[in-house]
This record gives structure tokens, C-alpha cells and sequence, in this order.
């Protein structure tokens, strides 16, 4: 046995990547197999899973109920339809903002000096490593009526003798996309800005001998060829969205409910989790959907380990 | 051209940007001076020292500690301690473990051949493609089920039940940090080509010796920032924590998630001053560490 793990590469490369792949193999791909199985199974009255196979989960989902009002067999609401669009619509939404407001501010640390380049960075990172909930917090309290913006607004207002009433911003769609914007916009700055800075300055240097000004410039050099830290960014951003249940619940209250606080509440209040299974699964299969395709258009870059 | 030539446009984005990602942290921090213990307006500082904590109605009118009451107020609360002790036992456990079979497998992967590599390389991306929270549910219904089964077969009772706690967020934590330790330890493999290690091999040295006198050296750096991001990850994580925690193994994000649900007394800033203060610390080492290690590589 030694013997043969001393002469055997295979022999060896199997022994050390065999803790982590063990490791990897209990702990996230065995749960997806259970998960799966579990979300054709049924709730018992005490909350327990009964194992069986029904479809009924994927059914309830899909938005057609076996629990009517006025005694029909079967009826159609799409709560739960409505809760899944309105997942994918606020993670495409923050999505797009995150590069609007990440571009220029990677764009300007990939062409400062390179003395100052890690500062600015440096600047990028506090929030970053700064605790997820506690960034949530920042917001719920300069959201709240009594909140920072509404006293600069008032201010404003007041100074302009406008009459104001404080607005009612927290607990609104708004302050999600707003929270979910803070949260993860420092992961679409560092790929793009690892991506910016490998553009070599004689290219800018070509363009411009070649008589491009610089929209033009931008368009046909820079832009493609920072378009693998865009799609390595979007991965980091769009696939975390999608699944946080911590901004919605803090600073949408019961107002803004997403695919995670509708899981989360299966396993904890609605205890309820083959339903909850069912839905974990869905989100799975969509946002796998949804970056495969985005990936087979725009490639893969290995800029998503730079950050 | 000026390569560091600015648009007004651009400069005028980045100010903006900066100000909004530092704003609601300024914010944070002033609020944890705050007097008011309701905490809904900023009511000033707390001016006067005494020897005993002084309230007007819901104000703080004079402390042992001044202006940094709150703070005071944080050192006495032991389920803060208790939860930060938890956080840090998890995350220094975690690390040291997610680092050294992280790093094993980096090497497995860069340098051998074997059969499982496709697998063993594809599940490294598993935790990046796919939501936390599907594998938080994924784990605690593992556990649920695993230790339900267990403590019928064995007909374990009382205190000899297994259940979730510090053991099982600590393994959870290692499922998600290894493919990040792994990844940046084999982006350092690439970086540097096997010649070095055939060179000491062809100079006599066995495997052992080249790998600790060759490959371990060169792979360091990279070994140290995995372990670093690693262990980051999980001083910040609370998805996986929230589904895999149980009683006594509170962390700090757990806390304070606890306690926004609940009243909030200038304490949860004061905490999360203290947080930042500690990340800022962090942070500026790390730079000035890596600053100094960069520049001898370049002469």
C-alpha cells in the first residue's frame, strides 16, 4: 500500500485532493441530493418530512392550489409566481445599477497612478470586509423617517421654503434595490478594475495615433476588453441577489417578500420544508439557467478569482 | 496623451460613488455616540463623566465613560462576548483546516494527474455558481436528517442528543471556504513553472525535500492570502451560520440580526464601530505587509 502510493503520481494526486473533495461531497452535494428527494416528499402535521413522491410542491409553486375558497377541485393564484419574477426582476435591476456605478469608479483606480492605486482600493475593500448585517443596518437607519436622508431633504426643503413631510422610504421596494446596490457593489468594482488594469496604455496610445477620440476609444477598446471583469462581476452580484433573504426582511419588512424569505419561512416558521425544498431548487435551476446563458454569450473570465 | 488623464465625468462619478459607499458608515459610527438610548434622532454626545450612569427619561445625561457610554455599556454585555468568542473559535478553526486540505488539493490539481480530478476541480465551483442559501437549507436538512436518524438508532437522550452547534457551523464553514483557498492557492501554482521543483528533484532532493524546500516557499504567499480570505469569509458569513447554528454558538452577525428584529439601542453601533475599527486595522496591516513583500520581488 505505501509502497504503491510511493511510486503511483495517480496514487498520490488521490490522497491530497481527497479531503477537500470528500469535505466538498458530504457537505454541499450530498444536501442537493436530499434536497431534491425531499422536495418530492410531504409535510407530516408536525412539520417532519414524510417520504413519498408527489408533485404537489412543484404544483403549489407553479401556483395551482388543492386548498380552494368556494369548493373547486383545483384553482390558479400566482402568489408564488409573483414572488420568483419579482426575484428576477430586482436582481437584474441591482445588477444593472452595480455596473453603472461600479464602472467609473473602477475605470478611475485603473488609470491613477499606481502609487495611489492601492489606496483607492484599500477605500473599496473597508465597506466590503465592513459585516453584511451591519451594512444593512447603516441603511435601515438612514432610510427611517427620522433618517439622515430625511433630514437632509427637510433641510433642503426648508432652505427653499418648500413645505415637506418626511417620506416613507423604509420598508418600500426601493430600499431594498438600494440595500442590495450597497451590499454587493464592491464585487462588481474589483473584477472590473482587475480587468481594466491589464489594458496596456500602448493600445490607448494606438487608438489615439490611429485618430479616435475618446468615446471612441472607449467603445471599441476599453469596453470589450474589460467585458470578462462585467461578466465575472455579474456572476459575484446576480447569483448572490437572488438568494438573500437579510435586506428584504430588514429593510423591506413584510412588504418586499423574495424566494428567500419565502424558504427561509418554510424552514423556520411555516416549517414547512419539503415546500421549502421545492422552492430552493427552483432558485437553483434559475439562476444556473440564467448564468449559463449569460456566460455562453459573454465567455468566463478567471476574473472571478481576482476577487 | 496623458495616460492619467481624467474626464470631469469620471472624477465626478468616483466622488459620488465613494460618498455613497462611506456615508452610511459615517452615519453608523457618529449614531454609536449617541445620548439618545431610543436611538431615533441623534440627540449630541453624552458631555459629563460620573460614577453612575445618569438618565433623563430614555437620555443619557452623564456616565463613567463620557462620550463612549455605549461602548462601556458593549464590554458588560456577555452575550456580545459569548458570541464574539464563538465567532472567532469557528473562524480560526475553520481556516486552519480549509487551509491545509485546501492547499493539498491545490497541489493534487496543479501538478498530478489522477481520476477524480474533472470531479474533484468542478465541485470547487459549486459554492460560487449556486445561492447560499440553497446550501444552508441543503446542510441543515443533512444535519436534521443525519441526527434525527442517529439519535433514534442509538437512542441517545438528554444531553447526549446530537443537535446543531459551534461543531456543525464550523464544518459547514470549511465547505465554503476550502474551493476559495484552493482556487487562490492554484492561481499561485500557475503563476510559476515545474521546472524549479524538476531542477531540486534532478539535484537529488526527494519529494519531500523539494516540496518543502522548493514549492512550499514559492506557494506561501498565496497559501497566506487563501487562509486570509477564508478566514474573512467566515467572520462575515451569516447565511450558513443562520441554517446550521444552534443554542451556544451565537456568532456576531447572528447577534446583531437577533437584535434589529428587536429593539435598537445605540449598543448595535457601538458594536459595529468597533467592527469597522478592527477591519480598518486589518486591512492597513495587510496592505503595508504586502507592500513590503512586493518590493524586494521587484529589484
Amino acid at each position: 500500500m505505501l509502497q504503491r502510493l510511493r511510486e503511483s503520481k495517480s496514487a498520490q494526486g488521490t490522497v491530497l485532493a481527497l479531503p477537500t473533495t470528500l469535505w466538498l461531497f458530504v457537505l454541499l452535494i450530498i444536501p442537493l441530493i436530499l434536497t431534491l428527494i425531499i422536495s418530492f416528499g410531504k409535510r407530516s402535521p408536525d412539520g417532519d418530512v414524510i417520504y413519498s413522491f408527489t408533485f404537489e410542491n412543484y404544483t403549489r409553486l407553479a401556483g395551482f392550489s388543492t386548498d380552494c375558497p368556494d369548493g373547486q377541485a383545483t384553482c390558479f393564484d400566482p402568489l408564488y409566481l409573483n414572488i420568483l419574477m419579482r426575484s428576477l426582476t430586482l436582481a437584474f435591476n441591482t445588477t444593472a445599477v452595480v455596473i453603472m456605478m461600479a464602472y467609473p469608479l473602477a475605470y478611475f483606480i485603473a488609470r491613477a497612478h499606481p502609487k495611489r492605486r492601492t489606496m483607492f482600493l484599500f477605500m473599496v475593500l473597508i465597506p466590503l470586509w465592513t459585516n453584511f448585517v451591519i451594512r444593512v443596518y447603516a441603511w435601515m437607519m438612514l432610510l427611517r423617517k427620522e433618517g439622515a436622508i430625511n433630514i437632509v431633504i427637510g433641510w433642503l426643503a426648508n432652505l427653499l421654503h418648500i413645505p415637506f413631510t418626511p417620506l416613507e422610504m423604509l420598508y418600500t421596494p426601493g430600499a431594498v434595490l438600494v440595500g442590495m446596490v450597497y451590499e454587493f457593489l464592491p464585487f462588481m468594482i474589483l473584477p472590473i478594475y482587475t480587468s481594466l488594469e491589464k489594458i496596456d496604455n500602448s493600445l490607448y496610445e494606438a487608438a489615439a495615433d490611429l485618430g479616435a477620440n475618446a468615446f471612441r476609444t472607449f467603445l471599441r477598446v476599453t469596453l470589450p476588453l474589460s467585458m470578462p471583469g462585467v461578466v465575472a462581476g455579474t456572476i459575484l452580484v446576480f447569483i448572490p441577489v437572488m438568494g438573500t433573504f437579510v435586506v428584504s426582511d430588514i429593510l423591506g419588512g413584510r412588504q418586499v417578500i423574495l424566494v428567500g424569505n419565502l424558504i427561509q419561512r418554510q424552514f423556520l416558521d411555516a416549517r414547512d420544508p419539503t415546500f421549502g425544498s421545492a422552492a430552493s431548487l427552483i432558485l437553483m435551476v434559475l439562476t444556473l439557467i440564467v448564468t449559463y446563458f449569460y456566460t455562453r454569450k459573454f465567455g468566463f473570465g478567471e476574473e472571478i478569482i481576482a476577487a | 496623451m496623458n495616460p492619467h488623464r481624467r474626464s470631469p465625468f469620471v472624477i465626478a462619478a468616483t466622488v459620488l460613488v465613494y460618498f455613497f459607499l462611506y456615508a452610511p458608515i459615517v452615519m453608523l459610527i457618529l449614531y454609536s455616540f449617541n445620548s439618545s438610548r431610543a436611538n431615533v434622532k441623534f440627540e449630541g454626545f453624552v458631555t459629563a463623566y460620573s460614577s453612575r450612569v445618569v438618565m433623563d427619561g430614555s437620555t443619557v445625561v452623564s456616565s463613567p465613560c463620557g462620550p463612549f457610554h455605549w461602548f462601556c455599556d458593549l464590554a458588560k454585555n456577555d452575550d456580545v462576548l459569548e458570541a464574539a468568542g464563538n465567532t472567532l473559535a469557528i473562524a480560526f478553526t475553520a481556516t486552519i483546516i480549509a487551509t491545509i486540505i485546501g492547499t493539498m488539493a491545490a497541489i493534487a490539481l496543479q501538478r498530478y494527474d489522477f481520476k477524480i480530478k474533472p470531479f474533484s476541480q468542478l465541485s470547487l465551483y459549486i459554492p460560487i455558481v449556486i445561492p447560499e442559501i440553497v446550501m444552508g437549507i441543503g446542510i441543515l436538512t443533512l444535519f436534521s436528517q443525519l441526527f434525527g436518524w442517529m439519535n433514534n438508532a442509538f437512542g441517545l437522550t438528554g444531553d447526549a442528543r446530537l443537535s446543531l452547534g459551534i461543531a456543525t457551523v464550523t464544518v459547514s464553514h470549511i465547505a465554503f471556504m476550502v474551493p476559495f483557498v484552493t482556487l487562490v492557492v492554484q492561481a499561485r501554482l500557475q503563476g510559476f513553472d515545474k521546472s524549479f521543483e524538476e531542477a531540486a528533484m534532478d539535484l537529488g532532493a526527494n519529494e519531500w525535500t523539494t516540496f518543502r524546500r522548493v514549492t512550499f516557499p514559492m506557494i506561501l504567499p498565496g497559501v497566506l492570502s487563501g487562509a486570509l480570505l477564508a478566514f474573512t469569509l467566515s467572520l462575515d458569513d451569516f447565511v450558513i451560520t443562520f441554517f446550521t447554528n444552534g443554542p451556544g454558538s451565537t456568532t456576531l452577525p447572528i447577534y446583531v440580526y437577533g437584535l434589529l428584529r428587536r429593539i435598537i439601542t445605540p449598543q448595535v453601533n457601538a458594536l459595529s464601530t468597533v467592527w469597522i475599527l478592527i477591519v480598518f486595522l486589518a486591512v492597513l496591516l495587510l496592505q503595508v505587509l504586502q507592500s513590503r513583500e512586493a518590493k524586494p520581488a521587484h529589484e
